[in-house]
């Protein structure tokens, strides 16, 4: 059971929460010319990142608030907690 | 190859079964190769021993990083079927199928197939009509697959809860007669035994670290390994979860999220279960092994992961599921309970084809349900390998779909997670 540290409510157990997948994503624009591989990678290609990964988290039975979090996916600790429109921790310093 | 049979286990028994040779030979890597197939699950060895058998002359070896099966074959519930929506993955999946029906007998080695049937049950009158749908379109693609209601239910498998006040009552059910259960060692093994002895190297605890390309033509050269370099113009992935990280290795990306999907078993009971019983509403499913064990398992672990760990909310997702379905269950003490990291794509359709880098090839994106994929992945990857084509049966799951807007999306389709 991971412990989900929600920015507005505290540290709550991870059935609170559901996985919004990675964060950071920027969509391409114009749509008027963007190219067909240029959706599919925004759509479909994950980095999927084993270790220390990026992604955001929704709190949907408690505050209901998207926020990000980083999170090692090969051992599934989680290093840090910020909210939706900031930087990650490490990228702030 | 020594075959078996039931002379030879009385020859055997004379020498205290002292005498058996070995199942299949541990040699050192060669420098070089015609094919390597990297990933040593169920479709690795099923592509070496059809490459073996089919295209006759090349040097091919299989490199696992662990041990043969320490993957999602090792580690899977062991369930065949055929129930898929769209044309391409129903007549992919039923030629699956019908492979194992005679796989003991093409590999010379018990495989256990159990044609015991798959019911998938519904439970709301939305579901029922969704499933009627599904059937009607399953027929049509050819595929042994019944609508069927409570008396036949009740027959089939009278120990679910069949009580109008039930948490889950019960509709109706899909009946395929056809699907069952495949003892999963037993394939790794029986495809093992058999590509060694026409000679494929399979070389176990043999990591591969690093794959090397032509800095002119782009195309691969071979790959590095925790036991050297070993060279190779024709390289074929079949990793699974690590799909991903071996893509990296050659510079490119894949539409796969690599997550864990859980197993849980029972101590040994009586014979209680003669089928598989299955609910997507409440994504959980069950069958019986033959040594007792109640095999159980439901929705992947929904985020990614490496870790090879489920977490208990799904765990407990998955069973109190299960015990509405089946009361008695609830006094079954759990055993064991393991995961597997799959390898999930957009639409829950496989990835078997040419990848960006030429000569290397990929089959992957099976997510939860490449078991009953084997022998006719197995097939189609050698086919590829072998002459650089794509067979028609797999030319729908190619990468490019992803990008071409053309998804199979069976997710969406059949409802099917795994
Ligand atoms: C709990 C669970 C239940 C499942 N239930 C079913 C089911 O009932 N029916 C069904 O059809 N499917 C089921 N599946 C899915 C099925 O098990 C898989 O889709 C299938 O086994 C995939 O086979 P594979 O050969 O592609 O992968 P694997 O068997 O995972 O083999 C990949 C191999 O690659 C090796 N490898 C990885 N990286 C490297 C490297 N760098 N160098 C060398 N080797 C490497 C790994 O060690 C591994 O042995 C289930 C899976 C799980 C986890
Ligand atoms: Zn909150």
């Amino acid at each position: 059971m991971l412990k989900i540290d929600c920015p507005w409510c505290g540290s709550r157990n991870e059935d609170e929460f559901s996985n919004g997948g990675e964060s950071h994503l920027v969509r391409p624009e114009p749509p008027t010319s963007v190219t067909e591989d240029e959706w599919a990678n925004y759509l479909f290609y994950p980095t999927n990142t084993k270790g220390p990964s990026k992604e955001t988290w929704f709190h949907k039975y408690g505050c209901r608030q998207w926020f990000n979090v980083t999170r090692n996916t090969a051992t599934h600790e989680i290093l840090n907690v910020y909210r939706i429109g900031e930087n990650p921790p490490e990228e702030n310093s | 190859m020594e075959r078996y049979s039931a002379f030879g286990l009385v020859k055997h028994a004379l020498t205290g079964h002292k005498k058996w040779p070995e199942v299949w030979r541990s040699p050192e890597p060669k420098p070089e190769y015609d094919v390597i197939i990297v990933g040593g699950g169920g479709h690795g060895l099923a592509t070496a021993y059809n490459l073996a058998k089919n295209y006759k002359g090349k040097r091919v070896a299989i490199l696992e990083k662990n041990w043969i099966g320490s993957g999602n074959t090792g580690r899977n519930t062991t369930i065949v079927r055929s129930d898929y929506y769209y044309k391409p993955s129903a007549e992919f999946f039923k030629y699956s199928l019908s492979l194992y029906g005679k796989l003991s007998k093409e590999l010379n080695y018990n495989v256990m197939f159990s044609k015991r049937g798959s019911l998938t049950l519904s439970h709301s009158r939305d579901d029922f009509d969704f499933q009627r749908r599904l059937v009607n379109a399953m027929q049509l693609n050819g595929i042994d697959i019944r609508h069927i209601g409570l008396a036949e239910i009740k027959k089939i498998c009278p120990i679910l809860n069949f009580s109008k006040d039930a948490r889950y009552p019960i509709y109706g059910a899909m009946w395929e007669p056809g699907a069952g259960t495949v003892r999963h060692d037993a394939v790794v093994w029986g495809y093992a035994r058999a590509a060694d002895a026409l000679g494929v190297d399979i070389i176990q605890n043999c990591e591969v670290t690093g794959i090397n390309k032509d800095l002119q033509t782009g195309a691969v050269t071979g790959l590095e390994t925790s036991r050297g370099k070993i060279n190779a113009k024709t390289i074929g992935l079949a990793v699974a979860g690590h799909s991903t990280e071996l893509a990296a290795m050659a510079g490119f990306r894949l539409p796969i999220r690599s997550m864990a999907l859980q197993a849980f078993v029972s101590e040994p009971v009586k014979p209680v279960l003669n089928t598989v019983i299955s609910s997507r509403a409440i994504s959980s499913y069950a069958s019986q092994s033959d040594r007792g064990g109640l095999v159980m398992g439901g929705g992947v672990d929904p985020y990614n992961s490496y870790a090879q760990k489920g977490n208990t909310p799904v765990l407990e997702e998955v069973l109190s599921g299960l015990i509405e379905l089946v009361p008695s269950f609830s006094r079954v003490r759990l055993l064991r309970q393991w995961a597997g990291i799959v390898d999930y794509t957009y639409d829950s359709s496989p990835i078997i084809g040419p990848s960006p880098v030429p000569g290397l090839f990929l089959n992957c994106g099976w997510g939860g349900g490449g078991f009953k994929a084997i022998p006719a992945g197995g097939e189609a990857f050698a086919h590829l390998l072998a002459t650089g084509q794509v067979p028609p049966l797999v030319e729908a799951f190619s990468l490019s779909r992803f990008k071409d807007a053309r998804l199979v999306d069976e997710a969406a389709g059949a409802g099917i997670a795994h």
